[in-house]
């Protein structure tokens, strides 16, 4: 007996031992962790975190949010965004001389701008990345989709009918810049600014041939910083940084020092990872958003990104113009960006966002002249229904509803039947959640009654909103056809394109004919909600390509 | 015993042949294809980029190629991460998963041990019961509760731990313990039951006549005929690792291959969906054939058996 309790002593003390040993490694973690913490000192270090990994460092391949962003940070093209969404110039050396039919543009390109190998930032350097981009071997998704019909010939070169030294961007010497347009495109400035159109180094980029842009040492910079320690097949493929480029050109601009990033995937760790001091931001989903909101570092930032429904008129009911009417009307929309949403999102009453575009003349935002088009009004709604019951001859309509397969949709699109249901007698829906892949090829089918979707805007212009709706858009895949909507659309990109403001008028008149077609039901514009380090000062927001840009940020 | 291992290699070889061409045949009935700007792109670009992928050939014609670059250990480039060749992706990624599935492991199976003994020795003591509800407590909660929790009190609250990241010991102690919790639980009950039950055998008692030490009857006689479930176990325990691994690496940000493998699916990237399918599957193989060449060094009439055959 006494040998057995002498055994249980000794498995005891295993056990304590490892036990000793976690706590053991807790004590030199307490220093890591305080190291972490220095958030009031005044060093020039910002701690970021993204969702995903930077999926390419290629810009003719960039695609994605993630992408644009370090590809903003890490390099620099003719003009940059600024906080009021104007163009500024960049590599350029000032504003682009346009010639009066709107289709020649020269830019003069700063002669002080250099590569982080020392090469200057020539003018071939855009001719070569932009050919590259549209290059059908190339096989780049957003190169033919930014630049067909805007880069003379880009679209012929893209098909393979034309040779890539075709396309209409030519270097008149090394410091000027000759763009010629399929068309005069009003929004082509800030076009510019967008990464597709980034320069490269030819000589750089042919040099690496497959392996370009593999990892930050396949890679040249020539923006604000530049990308260190990234490599998707390294040692740590979740983590790099960006560090002061001090060759930038306007490097005496640039504050921070360095900006650490990793891979945080859910937001409770990030949420736990800002709680610790170990990052300065964390994005927040909903059921952040009631624990936080009200807090001094909890910031919503609003997006330019609509959601609404697509009312396929293939389906006979939806081609009547009540019942679409009844439909958009009947969903609560206030309660679901209160409740289910929670994230500062609003309610959206229009085809195109708030705080996206202002008019011309007047500097008005689009938002504010429409006004609210499509509201939510369930008496009015059951008025339409009726009528439209009544115009089809029937008392009962049933629906097949398409929606995403996340919880998120899945609790909204629930909302939106039982809403749907409620309100107008008769209707029945029948959801399908599926992942976003299938969504996307029963949209292109047609094969769909109501579907719940989403746009951001492709360049800062009305015409990204709305000429999707227009009868011959490949995205139009409702079945929805307005003569004289189409007309608006297309005489503002053709014959008005010089004239920004009766252009802007154009856009006007088409969203309102949109609104009372009841071509779509708008449900509400996306905010973004996060816990903000309150120290970090001067992150421009941008409402598309890069979502940030810290060129100006800095640690007060 | 060569001859045996030769054997269940061709075996393996086969059952990885038939794993990757169904993989391959339903990958290609997913819906969707790789491009991640799909809304974007029209109908002509999209034949583009497929025709430079090789997307546009005839099935059989894909299979082939991939079986071929398969061959020769090539698992194709990733679509997401744009010309990343995949077997680098899941190279650079299979050692931290390999590091954290085996502390998990060896953990685990240590104190399951330790706790199934302790239990097994004092039955029915409130050593035993404790033991047990341990156990029962690691089998029904799963582990990505632990890992929250002890996210939130170890790393927010009490500040003993780093929160997440992978590059320091300290870090890989939450996530080894999240993981570690089933096979301890798992290890715990079976070594208990089989340590009772070996204990009450009459070899053990003509052992204890002969006059041997408690710790060798414990030790030499006992635990050893117990280990071999244990072994049993040791293999789908290895598994619910490499399944539990996707969950902790995500809640951890820990860039391993369970990490990689949910985004990939995320964004319909086929050529790391296939790797990977492939890698767990080969792993699950190996484990196997591990686990039965272990039962030969414990067993020897095992190891007998199979070398007849």
């Amino acid at each position: 007996m006494r040998k057995s309790n002498w055994l249980l002593l000794v498995l005891a003390l295993a056990l304590s031992m490892f036990l000793a040993a976690c706590s053991g490694g807790d004590d030199t973690s307490e220093t890591d962790d305080t190291e972490g913490t220095e958030e009031s000192s005044p060093e020039q270090v910002l701690n970021l975190i993204e969702a995903s990994q930077i999926p390419t460092m290629d810009s003719s391949m960039a695609t994605d949010a993630v992408a644009f962003q370090f590809l903003g940070e890490s390099m620099e093209g003719l003009y940059r965004l600024d906080e009021d969404v104007v163009p500024q110039p960049a590599i350029a050396a000032g504003e682009p001389e346009i010639s009066e039919d709107g289709l020649e543009w020269t830019i003069t390109l700063r002669d002080d701008a250099v590569w982080s190998n020392g090469d200057p930032v020539t003018a071939n350097d855009f001719v070569f990345a932009w050919r590259r981009a549209v290059n059908p071997e190339t096989g780049s998704e957003y190169g033919p989709f930014m630049m067909n019909g805007v880069i003379k010939n880009a679209e012929a070169i893209n098909n393979g009918d034309l040779d890539i030294e075709e396309l209409g961007v030519e270097a008149v010497s090394d410091t000027e810049l000759l763009i010629t347009l399929e068309k005069a495109i009003p929004y082509f400035h800030s076009l510019l600014t967008f990464g597709t159109f980034l320069p490269l180094n030819e000589a750089f980029v042919t040099e690496q041939g497959e392996d370009y842009g593999l990892s930050s040492d396949n890679l040249l910079f020539n923006g604000p910083f530049t990308l260190n320690d990234w490599n998707p097949t390294g040692d740590n493929p979740d983590q790099w940084s960006l560090v002061k480029n001090e060759d930038y050109w306007d490097a005496e601009t640039v504050q921070l020092e360095t900006i650490n990033v990793s891979v945080v995937k859910e937001t409770s760790t990030a949420v736990n990872l800002y709680n610790t001091g170990e990052i300065d931001r964390a994005g927040l989903t909903a059921e952040f958003v009631e624990q936080y909101a009200g807090q001094e570092d909890y910031v919503t930032l609003p997006e330019p990104t609509l959601f609404y429904l697509k009312l396929n008129q293939a389906n006979e009911a939806l081609a009547n113009q009540n019942i679409r009417k009844a439909i958009a009307m009947s969903i609560g929309k206030q309660d679901l960006v209160d409740v289910i949403l929670a994230n500062g999102s609003v309610v959206s009453n229009g085809a195109v966002p708030q705080d996206f575009t202002t008019h011309p003349e007047t500097g008005e935002d689009f938002r504010a002249i429409n006004g609210d088009l499509l509201t939510e009004d369930k008496e009015t709604a059951q008025e339409y229904w009726e009528t439209g019951l009544e115009e089809l001859g029937v008392d009962s309509v049933e629906l097949r509803y398409l929606g995403g397969d996340t919880d998120l949709s899945q609790d909204m699109d629930a909302y939106i039947m039982d809403q749907l249901q409620e309100n107008l007698e008769g209707l029945t829906i029948d959801i399908s959640a599926v992942p976003f892949e299938e969504r996307i090829s029963r949209d292109e089918a047609s094969d769909y009654d109501i579907q719940n979707s989403g746009w951001g805007p492709d360049y800062i212009d009305p015409n990204t909103w709305l000429e999707m709706w227009t009868s011959t858009s490949p995205y139009m895949t409702m079945n929805y056809e307005n003569e004289e909507f189409d007309a608006l659309i297309s005489e503002a990109n053709n014959e008005l394109i010089t004239d920004p403001v009766a252009r802007y008028e154009n856009f006007l008149e088409a969203e309102k004919i949109l609104m009372d077609d009841a071509a779509i039901a708008p449900i509400y514009q996306r905010s973004r909600a996060y816990l903000w380090r309150t120290s970090v000062k001067g992150v421009i927001f941008n409402p598309m390509g890069a979502d940030f840009s810290y060129k100006n940020a800095y640690i007060e | 015993m060569a001859k045996y291992i030769l054997q269940r290699f061709g075996y393996m070889l086969v059952t990885l042949i038939i794993i990757a061409t169904f993989s391959f045949i339903l990958m290609k009935m997913l819906p969707g294809s790789p491009l991640t700007a799909e809304q974007k792109v029209t109908e002509a670009q999209r034949e583009i980029i497929l025709d430079k992928y090789g997307l546009n050939d005839p099935v059989p014609i894909q299979y082939l190629r991939y079986m071929g670059n398969l061959a020769q250990g090539d698992l194709g480039i990733s679509f997401q991460m744009k010309n990343q060749p995949v077997t680098d992706i899941l190279l650079s990624r299979i050692p931290v998963s390999a590091q954290l599935g085996l502390q998990a492991l060896l953990i685990g199976t240590f104190l399951g041990m330790l706790l199934g003994l302790v239990a097994a020795i004092r039955n029915n003591s409130w050593m035993d019961y404790s033991a047990n509800i341990i156990s029962v407590i690691g089998i029904s909660i799963p582990s990505f509760i632990f890992a929250g929790l002890m996210q939130y009190f170890l790393g927010v609250r009490f500040g003993l731990l780093p929160v997440a990241f992978w590059g320091s010991f300290q870090q890989t102690i939450m996530p080894t313990i999240a993981l570690a919790i089933f096979p301890m639980a798992i290890s715990a009950r079976f070594l208990r039951t089989e340590m009772i039950e070996v204990l009450g055998s009459d070899y053990i008692v003509t052992a204890r006549a002969k006059g041997v030490t408690k710790a060798g009857i414990l030790f030499k006689h006992g635990l050893r005929n117990a280990l071999i479930p244990l072994v049993t176990v040791m293999g789908p325990m290895a598994v619910s690792l490499m399944t539990g691994t996707l969950v902790i690496e995500q809640i951890f940000s820990i860039p391993g291959i369970g990490e990689q493998f949910v985004s990939s699916i995320m964004t319909n990237d086929f050529a790391i969906i296939m790797g990977t399918t492939l890698f767990f599957a080969f792993f699950f193989i190996f484990i196997i054939l591990v686990i039965d060449i272990l039962y030969g060094i414990i067993d020897p009439r095992i190891r007998l058996a199979g070398g007849k055959d």
